[in-house]
């Protein structure tokens, strides 16, 4: 399975949280192969099912979350033919200026993220931080013309094809977390030649950045198990301490705390140690911000575990992660579903 | 005309690395004109002869630098430190994807996790020494097979048509450079020199050179220049329009242009019916800054394509304001003796 063009096409889709209909068809298309059902939850999840076997009776399950919506924007106002617009998730203004964007309307518009051009700006302007409300789209269309295309309450989400850095790395937008859904693909795709007694439900959730409540509903729905979730986490990079970031490249995170059954730890660091596939563990001392943390509650409570792909720039254009992690991740995940079975399942009940 | 403008716009041309700009003019224009040579500097001079009996030395200048960095360092770690190259607002820095050198390796400039910012540094500018190059390598060692200091590196901005508006790169000044293109494809009464400098966003040192060795009668400095015509909360001149046709300069840091010449392009609009606009008098400078004083002095002015965001990654233009600045040329070169002068 080649996971870099899977990435590429993944991220390069649109789906802003609470409007994942392009992304949505994608993954279904990428589930396809592999999934026995498939199915589309009230709240626009997608639920494919690969059975476990041989025994036909009760089969316990298990439900691997990776969110497909991402942070986008969202017009929220139109003035002489520039939109306003505020942000649908967690984004940092600055991050913002100059940026080339697709408006989607009743036709998809590029544009572009105002600026001004330093020969106009006093020295004192320069250093002050423009918020989003003070920044324009522009789409560089006649006033009449964008009103026949945009209205208040159009998405847009920045433009940015995936690009290609050196080795396996990989920088873009939404691979928060696409890179996610990828690696639940990724353990499927190893899950056909493996053999397993679970029923393995991918989720791809819905809004999730927006309060984890695709997962919230999905894990209702499910009643799984086990869930796990799969969801990037902070990567490296200059002026961030390091007990709060991992390095790409050396492997998926395990997650342990609160959130996490450490027995559902336990038992990954036991799969990867023996098969010897890189992971590094990532203490997350209470709210992880991940699906993991919505699943764990739901119902009854359900023992639930955390993977993370290390990625630096989170909530950017610029996303920038290892294709080599998620490879691992989805191998890591299909080799402990390979493993769990009654006894295991059972060990689950009491810490 | 598309077709040049996209070329020229996605060419690399950051100022002391104009080459690649230059190969590309020489290609659009050789057949057009009857001589061809570079200067030491790099500057492209062009010379095609007059048709009148006395015919005026015209210069025309566009200039084929850019803004971009330039990589000043290599962290251990293979990520890549940078400076600007030109006047740059380091707020459009952040979360962009560059190019670097002749091989144009891809890097991003990255920016931090918002869920990790404090509150105060939210508040505050991310310096431009504080940025970093991402390459996607993890030691300096094997960033050094790839990227040395001192390769430039420019945004990555793949030319569009968004309508008449179109989407690049550079425009400040491959509009110049595209208007000029087009215009030694006609041949004129005076002998044209089209000069396609270096070093502009440097301060004009290109032109300064070039306009010394030409020693023209008259010149023009051909530019893409500044559209601030965004809705504003104080509502201060928007120095050009995009739409309302090229761009007159009467006055700006560099040069007072000579008021001649501002009445023949004006008379020529009237006469052809093309739109103009003049230029928010004091904003800018230009080539023509450095060629009106060249010598004893050369009558000089600028007509411009007006652009939004120029020196930001991703600039906007008309097309219909690129086609009238053409039209406006040729209408004034066509009109253009000594008389004018006298």
């Amino acid at each position: 399975m080649e996971v870099k063009p899977l990435l590429k096409k993944l991220c390069e889709a649109s789906g802003v949280s609470g409007y994942e209909a392009e992304v949505r068809e994608l993954v279904m298309a990428e589930f396809k192969p592999y999934a026995d059902e498939m199915r589309v939850d009230k709240m626009g999840s997608v639920i494919a099912l690969k059975r476990g076997g041989p025994s036909d009776d009760h089969r316990p399950k298990i439900m691997l979350a990776g969110h497909m919506d991402e942070i986008g924007l969202i017009v929220s106002k139109i003035e002489k033919g520039f939109l306003h617009f505020t942000s649908v998730g967690g984004i940092d203004p600055r991050v913002l200026l100059g940026q080339e964007v697709v408006v989607h309307g009743r036709r998809s518009l590029p544009g572009i993220i105002s600026s001004r051009p330093p020969h106009v700006l006093p020295p004192e302007e320069r250093e002050k931080v423009i918020g989003m409300e003070k920044l324009f789209m522009d789409v560089g269309l006649p006033e009449e013309e964008v009103g026949q295309w945009v209205e208040v309450g159009d998405l847009a989400t920045i433009r940015r094809d995936l690009v290609e850095l050196q080795g396996d790395r990989v920088a873009g937008k939404a691979l928060d977390d696409r890179a996610g859904v990828a690696t639940v693909l990724v353990c499927f795709h190893h899950l056909a030649s493996l053999r397993h007694t679970w029923d393995v439900y991918g989720v791809a959730t819905v809004q999730e950045e927006v309060g984890l409540k695709g997962a919230m509903t999905s894990a209702y729905g499910l009643a799984p198990d086990i869930g796990v979730a799969i969801d990037v986490t902070f990567g490296d990079m200059p002026g961030l301490p390091d007990a709060e970031t991992l390095a790409l490249g050396k492997g998926p995170a395990i997650a342990f705390g609160p959130n996490i059954h450490p027995k559902l730890y336990e038992k990954l660091v036991e799969v990867a140690e023996a098969q010897e596939i890189p992971y590094q563990v990532e203490p997350v001392p209470g709210r992880s911000g991940t699906d993991a943390w919505a699943m764990q509650v739901t119902r009854e409570g359900i023992p639930t575990a955390l993977i993370g792909i290390p990625l630096r720039c989170m909530h950017t254009s610029v996303e920038t992660g290892s294709v080599k992690d998620i490879e691992r991740a989805g191998r890591l995940l299909a080799g402990f579903i390979a493993q769990l079975d009654e006894e295991f399942l059972n060990s689950l009940r009491g810490i | 005309m598309i077709l040049i403008l996209k070329e020229l716009s996605e060419a690399f041309g950051v100022s002391g690395n104009e080459g690649e700009v230059r190969e590309v003019i020489i290609e659009a224009v050789k057949d057009h004109v009857d001589e061809v040579r570079v200067d030491t500097l790099g500057n492209l001079i062009t010379f095609k002869r007059g048709t009148g009996d006395s015919p005026l030395k015209v210069m025309l200048a566009a200039h084929t630098d850019e803004v971009g960095l330039m990589i000043v360092h290599i962290e251990k770690n293979g990520l890549l430190r940078f400076y600007k190259v030109g006047g740059i607002d380091d707020r459009i820095l952040p979360s962009k994807v560059v190019r670097i050198g002749k091989d144009r390796i891809p890097g991003v400039i990255g920016a931090k996790p918002i869920h990790l910012l404090k509150q105060e540094e939210r508040k505050r500018v991310v310096k431009v020494e504080d940025m970093v190059i991402d390459i996607g390598v993890s030691s300096q060692e094997e960033a050094e097979k790839l990227v040395k200091r001192g390769d430039y590196a420019a945004f990555a901005t793949p030319f569009a048509e968004l309508g008449d508006v179109v989407k690049g790169k550079a425009f400040d000044d491959r509009a110049g450079c595209a208007v000029l293109v087009e215009l030694v494809k006609e041949r004129y009464p005076s002998d044209l020199y089209a000069v396609f400098t270096v070093q502009e966003e440097m301060g004009a040192r290109g032109a300064r050179v070039a306009a010394y060795a030409v020693a023209p009668d008259v010149a023009f400095a051909l530019e893409g220049t500044i559209a601030d015509d965004l809705p504003k909360k104080k509502d201060t001149s928007p120095t050009t329009q995009l739409g309302a046709g090229p761009a007159i300069t009467i006055m700006d840091r560099s040069v007072i242009a000579d008021k001649r010449l501002v009445k023949l392009l004006v008379e020529t609009a009237k006469e052809e019916g093309i739109p103009y606009q003049f230029k928010q008098p004091g904003v800018g400078g230009t080539d023509a800054g450095r060629i009106h004083l060249t010598r004893e002095g050369v009558p000089s002015t600028v007509v411009s394509v007006p652009c939004r965001y120029i020196h930001a990654p991703a600039c906007l233009l008309s097309l219909t304001d690129f086609e009238n600045t053409v039209r406006l040329m040729k209408g004034a070169l066509g009109k253009l003796t000594r008389e004018v002068l006298s």
